[in-house]
């Protein structure tokens, strides 16, 4: 980044390569969305991009990329959660599931239509994104980006402690709603790997 | 340790980033405490599960996207003050401007180098000056051949100046001597 810093574009190219796929997989993660996810990962590279002058080398590069990222994906989480409900308002208030996107059922009735309607990444992927919205960041930090509880807790704005209990609480209903897919034999198909 | 400890220790626990003396004290409350073993070893399940999520690989264009991007921002040089477009890249960077602000001060001073080595020098100049001289002596030398003008006393002073001008050099003394003895 010191390189970046210093004008030097191939280094831009570089970190652009190392990091774009765990970026636009941890935006994907929290928008839900693959075009926004991708939109949101290029206006990360370019922040960084605009803020090179302003890199202190005391900061890890990592915390400081997905501190930018998780900012600009709340954000962009809570402008569209505003944006769906004015749309709720506007075009009927018989359709439940538009009035309340971010409502959850009860959990064995929403576990048991997933496993018969959607396959058991859908279901993950919606468990982690039915969170609240630092519990997902803490997770995903901590499981894919397999980050220390020191970077998490900076860039979630917290102490360790409390990332600790952040992350314990987060498992802990992840463990609820995936209990089903928890409880059947062999649940690790190994087959398709980390984010990183 | 407690159940209502577990939720401050269980995660770094089960990350192996724990102490060796939580970890035991950990390790005694599984040992007598089902729920939070079933708990632990719950969270393990779902560490393996989330790994089951695929990963997404960003669009063939989003490289190119971002390059794009990138190049449209304006130019920031030094103090945040934009640049202009016919500044060359490479200037902008100060290792680079450093070591062509290095090479035309080197080019400079090397240009300099042979008007000091070729500077005219006052000695050959004098020589020049004397040979001028003697080339004048030798013009005259028709008059000092003439006897009838040696002879002549109010001649010979008119021959005065060209002679003390000739002491300056040994050899345009000794062409006087010469020319006078004969």
């Amino acid at each position: 980044m010191l390189d970046v810093k210093a004008g030097d574009d191939a280094s831009f190219n570089f970190l652009l390569r190392k990091y774009r796929t765990p970026l636009v997989n941890f935006l994907y993660r929290i928008v839900r969305d693959t075009a926004t996810a991708e939109d949101l990962a290029q206006e990360v590279f370019l922040r960084v991009y605009r803020a090179r002058e302003q890199y202190s080398p005391s900061a890890k590069f990592t915390t400081w990329l997905f501190r930018i990222a998780t900012n600009l994906a709340l954000n962009s989480v809570r402008d569209n959660r505003h944006h769906k409900m004015e749309v709720s308002i506007d075009i009927s208030s018989s359709d439940e599931e538009d009035a309340a996107p971010r409502e959850l059922p009860a959990r064995e009735k929403r576990i048991d239509e997933h496993l018969i309607e959607q396959d058991r990444s859908d279901i993950i992927r919606r468990a982690i994104f039915s969170l609240p919205e630092k519990q997902r960041v803490a997770i995903l930090l901590h499981k894919y980006e397999e980050m220390d509880y020191a970077d998490i807790a900076k860039i979630l704005e917290c102490s360790e402690s409390a990332l600790k209990s952040l992350l314990f609480r987060a498992y802990e209903t992840l463990r609820v709603e995936l209990a089903p897919l928890v409880a059947q034999p062999g649940t690790h198909r190994g087959g398709e790997g980390r984010a990183q | 340790m407690k159940c209502e400890d577990v939720s401050n220790h269980l995660i770094s626990y089960l990350d192996r980033r724990t102490s060796s003396a939580d970890r035991s004290e950990m390790e005694d409350h599984l040992g007598t405490c089902a729920e939070c073993r079933t708990r632990a070893e719950e969270f393990r399940k779902i560490w393996t599960l989330m790994e089951e999520l695929p990963v997404l690989e960003p669009s063939v264009g989003f490289d190119a996207h971002v390059r794009e991007r990138v190049a449209a921002e304006p130019r920031r040089g030094w103090f945040g003050l934009p640049i202009p477009k016919f500044v060359p890249g490479f200037m902008l960077q100060p290792r680079l401007a450093f070591s062509a602000a290095l090479l035309i001060a080197l080019c400079v001073w090397t240009a300099r180098l042979p008007y000091r080595i070729h500077a005219p020098v006052p000695a050959p100049q004098v020589t020049a000056q004397n040979d001028m001289e003697q080339f004048q002596e030798i013009n005259d030398l028709g008059v000092l051949e003439n006897y009838d003008v040696l002879t002549n006393l109010d001649a010979l002073s008119e021959l005065a100046p060209v002679a003390e001008r000739s002491t300056t050099t040994p050899a345009s003394h000794d062409h006087a001597h010469d020319n006078g003895g004969a």
